[in-house]
């Protein structure tokens, strides 16, 4: 959508994204499953390499950074389960996504009641 | 025919799953949240529905981006919940209506809604726990539903003035189902809220405050957003007002139509500014 206005902070999750992001979404999808979660946790490389994914996504997928999931074409809600693997809720991932503490992130949400 | 009396809006964060599992609905941070609900348990306990049907966007455990689709009706026995894969409790199958769910697609697209149809439907915690919400006694809720499922996890989504317009052919079908079933129509997810991005955290709380307001007085005021408009203002899962459009539409456009039974509004649940609303349809 070219002629769409930026929105700062914020990719909607698009086409063009979800092309680029199809093997990393497909991956993070079976992880409803618990047995491809712990087929995950055993050996992620491996089961990396199984969905074909990019090089940038390797790399996001290793780094555990939900920005860089998100510039390799990730959707936020198949990320959430691949979060959910290491026990991070979204106030950590919040926290993570606007270099917060986690107590900084809530503070920020409560703050929201004073607009 | 049927007779459709009225509507329920709650948001559906899955938190609120974790915290009904550990009894939480008195502590100090989930108690302002779950006190919006004893006056619409009271209303619902008079009112006594059979038959709920939900607006409620999956959050990829049934559907995949291998096959999304825009709408899609739910027309199964049974919906079960399951793994989610982020470790909230699962919760029990709840029973479908197969007549309303035929009836409603045979309408639609009769209306020129291009639909899915689903005889086989898991449902993730967007439909399941606004039941649990509103149904706290049970384990199941002693309700009948026909799921209806709308995208919000690929851009673009339906507009909202096309949703809306859905929500008024499903009112409409469920006034001419020959049933002598009460129903209801629901809306889950929302109020603003965004989980991903720099922007992650996001609330606008004038925006929902004015959303919630439209509710009863001016149903049809969020129709002139863009998706892209709505996530602007109401963040990237704000945009599940979608849903809520598609319940009031199905009310009838009439604002003097419905009244308020009870509305509630609290930040923050989770990342989200969480809205729950009753409004009945006057006889």
């Amino acid at each position: 959508m070219t002629d769409a206005p930026e929105i700062p902070g914020t990719t909607p999750f698009d086409g063009d994204v979800a092309r680029r992001g199809y093997a990393l979404n497909k991956m993070c999808y079976s992880f409803n499953e618990r047995a491809n979660r712990d087929a995950f946790v055993a050996d992620p490389e491996a089961y990396m390499r199984t969905y074909g994914l990019t090089e940038e996504q390797t790399e996001a997928i290793r780094s555990k950074q939900v920005l860089a999931l998100l510039a390799a074409g990730g959707n936020a809600y198949y990320l959430a389960k691949f979060a959910g693997i290491f026990g991070l809720d979204m106030q950590d991932i919040g926290a993570q996504q606007t270099g917060m503490s986690k107590e900084e992130f809530q503070a920020k949400l409560v703050a929201a009641n004073n607009q | 025919m049927a007779q459709l009396i009225g509507g329920l809006a709650t948001s559906h964060i899955p938190a609120i799953g974790k915290a009904i599992a550990q009894g939480l609905q008195q502590d100090p941070y989930w108690k302002p949240f779950f006190d919006g609900f004893p006056p619409i348990h009271a209303w619902l306990g008079e009112q006594q529905p059979d038959v709920v049907v939900v607006f409620y966007n999956d959050h990829g455990l049934n559907f995949f981006l291998d096959k999304m689709p825009t709408f899609a009706v739910g027309a199964a026995a049974e919906y079960p919940n399951a793994d989610e894969g982020w470790g909230i409790p699962t919760l029990p199958t709840t029973r479908g209506n197969l007549d309303l769910s035929w009836h409603l697609v045979n309408e639609l697209i009769a209306c020129e809604f291009d639909l899915v149809t689903c005889q086989e439907m898991l449902v993730d915690h967007a439909c399941s726990i606004p039941l649990k919400l509103f149904w706290p006694d049970h384990d199941a809720a002693p309700v009948e539903i026909v799921p209806i499922n709308v995208n919000t996890v690929q851009f673009p989504l339906p507009t909202a003035r096309r949703t809306y317009r859905l929500g008024q052919a499903v009112g409409e079908a469920i006034r001419s189902w020959d049933s002598d079933k009460r129903v209801m129509v629901m809306a889950t997810g929302g109020l603003s809220h965004q989980l991903e991005g720099e922007r992650a955290g996001h609330i606008n709380k004038q925006f929902d405050l004015q959303f919630l307001e439209s509710m009863a007085s001016n149903p049809e005021w969020a129709t002139q957003f863009s998706d892209r408009e709505i996530v602007a203002a109401a963040g990237t899962q704000g945009v599940e007002l979608l849903m809520w459009l598609a319940m009031r539409a199905a009310l009838g456009t009439a604002g003097s139509g419905v009244r308020m039974v009870h509305s509630n509004y609290h930040i923050p649940i989770s990342n989200t500014a969480a809205g729950t609303l009753a409004l009945e349809v006057k006889a």
